[in-house]
């Protein structure tokens, strides 16, 4: 009775995972910074439902606490912080400002999942690793490197940061495959850092758009004094 | 062999007499979505009888491509109802006559005839449109190549059935990551190749913006009936090879219960899974708005990432 029911929670994890890799893809190629936006929550919650998932199948506790936070702080706190603190109007921004164009950065969005993908799996291939690492690890991989070229193309300090907490649950997705037994203490601590780190650059944010009433951070290139 | 020959049949029966009823559910729910009562389910049934009644108007600088071009866009849909999986699990009789390419090349076949006959028609927007869908066109092709690349990969045979009774073998392939990737990449597809709403807008009367339509707007009478009906079949035959072939697998009459009532059990079955299909359409189509022209290629690369991505994870994660 045990084996199947494992072995479908483990399908359904994988069901997520390949969810999880398509939100990535859609914040490279979403241009309206409201879709990265919900992009980013649903990207939470499948991280979430990933976590519970591989928790229930491993029957562990600490993935069930880390499913548990992530759905508190991902999915709630912080987009709630970042619909308070940066102006509604930057919710408004059809068209972000970008260093290329979205054909250009999908052609290197593809890349660079396939490096997370070769590079990884050939790195695992020596090591006994469990399925479930194996579909979990790449994709976590390729995400943290989408999120990083999203961060580096993208002109908008909204968009910058969204892409950086992708990244960042990139490399929880690839963490909770590894580390089935993450001492929660870890989880917590990264539950605080991430909305703190969030509220500082959601603060700078309305800040900058106070002062110049735009957010568009790549053109901030010259330090003015007077 | 002969009752495989009249199953086949009545596919191809299944998809001639239930495409138009396709399309009358599609408007209404978008009419519902939009909170109005809209026209009846059937309303493409009184349509088709009432084309097929009316006097056909052909130009007379119009060539026998014009003239041909309806019925090439008839037909085409009903030979890829022969080869693929619409009520049965087993191959029929004209299973192994083409493959999925097979099923592209007709329809594609299809296509290229409707963009002639726009072209010969002489009327300013034929051209236009056939052209754009030629663009529209040249960007999904890769796409559907990769998708093909992958399932013949995967089953080892590009036999639509062949492929889709591999899903019901192996469960595990079937929550794979690629395969949602890839059922999400041929999604995309079937927007851009059916003309739906981020990159045509299907109930559109602006000739400008058109891209689908625009190549039908000169026929009338039989022609426009035969057009409008074509066009009802390639979406039905797409849903059809995306619903059974690649995400819902099951609900068809299986190789155990070869009677005529297994396969007639079947239709209706197929039909809410389409309903359901349908439903999801619809939220697409009510909350996309229509790309600009030059920004189609962005949702084709975005569909062309997701199937190579797809590809990658198939072949490095196996």
């Amino acid at each position: 009775m045990q084996a199947p029911s494992t072995s479908l929670l483990l399908s359904i994890e994988a069901l997520a995972s390949g969810l999880f890799l398509l939100t990535a893809l859609g914040t490279v190629a979403a241009r309206q910074l409201l879709t990265c936006f919900h992009l980013f929550v649903w990207q939470s919650i499948l991280l979430s439902a990933s976590a519970a998932l591989l928790g229930l199948a491993l029957s562990s506790p600490h993935l069930l606490a880390v499913a548990a936070i992530t759905l508190a702080t991902k999915t709630m706190l912080i987009p709630w912080l970042l619909r308070k603190t940066v102006h509604d109007e930057v919710y408004r921004i059809r068209e972000i400002d970008q260093v290329l164009n979205i054909p250009t950065s999908l052609l290197l969005a593809l890349v660079l999942a396939g490096v997370g993908y070769v590079f990884f799996v050939e790195m695992l291939r020596g090591i006994a690793v469990p399925a479930y690492a194996l579909v979990n690890l790449p994709i976590g991989v390729a995400v943290l490197l989408l999120g990083a070229l999203t961060l580096t193309v993208r002109r908008e300090a909204v968009a910058q940061l969204l892409a950086l907490l992708v990244a960042e649950n990139g490399v929880f997705f690839a963490g909770i495959a590894i580390v089935p037994n993450l001492p929660a203490i870890a989880e917590l601590a990264a539950a605080v850092d991430v909305p703190v780190y969030t509220l500082v650059v959601g603060l700078l944010t309305r800040r900058i758009h106070s002062e110049l009433g735009t957010t568009m951070v790549g053109r901030l290139t010259a330090l003015r004094e007077d | 062999m002969l009752v495989h020959i009249g199953y086949n049949l009545l596919q191809v029966a299944v998809v001639i007499g239930f495409a138009p009823l396709v399309e009358g559910v599609l408007a209404r729910l978008k009419e519902l979505v939009q909170s109005k009562r809209g026209p009846s389910i059937f309303q493409p049934y009184r349509d088709l009888a009432k084309l097929l009644c009316k006097d056909e108007i052909v130009s007379r600088r119009s060539s026998w491509i014009f003239r041909t071009a309806p019925y090439v866009a008839f037909t085409a849909p009903v030979f890829v109802a022969l080869l693929i999986p619409v009520l049965t699990r087993y191959p029929l009789f004209f299973a192994f006559m083409g493959d999925m390419l097979g099923v592209g090349f007709v329809l594609a076949f299809g296509g290229f005839f409707v963009a002639l006959a726009a072209v010969d028609s002489g009327n300013p927007y034929g051209p236009m449109g056939a052209s754009r869908t030629r663009m529209v066109g040249f960007l999904t092709e890769p796409v559907f190549l990769i998708v093909f690349m992958i399932i013949s990969l995967v089953a080892g045979s590009t036999i639509p059935y062949i492929v889709q009774s591999e899903w019901i073998r192996s469960p595990a392939a079937f929550f794979a990551p690629w395969h949602v990737l890839l059922v999400i990449a041929f999604l995309l597809l079937i927007l851009a190749e059916d003309g739906r709403l981020p990159v045509d807008s299907a109930s559109g009367h602006f000739e400008l913006a058109m891209i689908e339509k625009s190549k039908s707007l000169e026929y009338s009478g039989r022609g426009a009936a035969l057009m409008k009906w074509g066009g009802a079949m390639k979406l039905f035959v797409l849903m059809v090879v995306f619903l059974n072939v690649l995400v819902t697998p099951w609900g068809l009459a299986g190789p155990a219960d070869t009677s005529l009532a297994g396969v007639l059990l079947a239709v209706p079955l197929v039909l809410l899974k389409m309903l359901i299909f349908l439903v999801v359409l619809v939220v697409i189509e009510s909350s996309l708005a229509k790309l600009r022209l030059f920004r189609i290629s962005e949702f084709t690369g975005a569909a062309f990432v997701i199937a190579v991505v797809a590809m990658v994870s198939r072949l490095f994660a196996a």
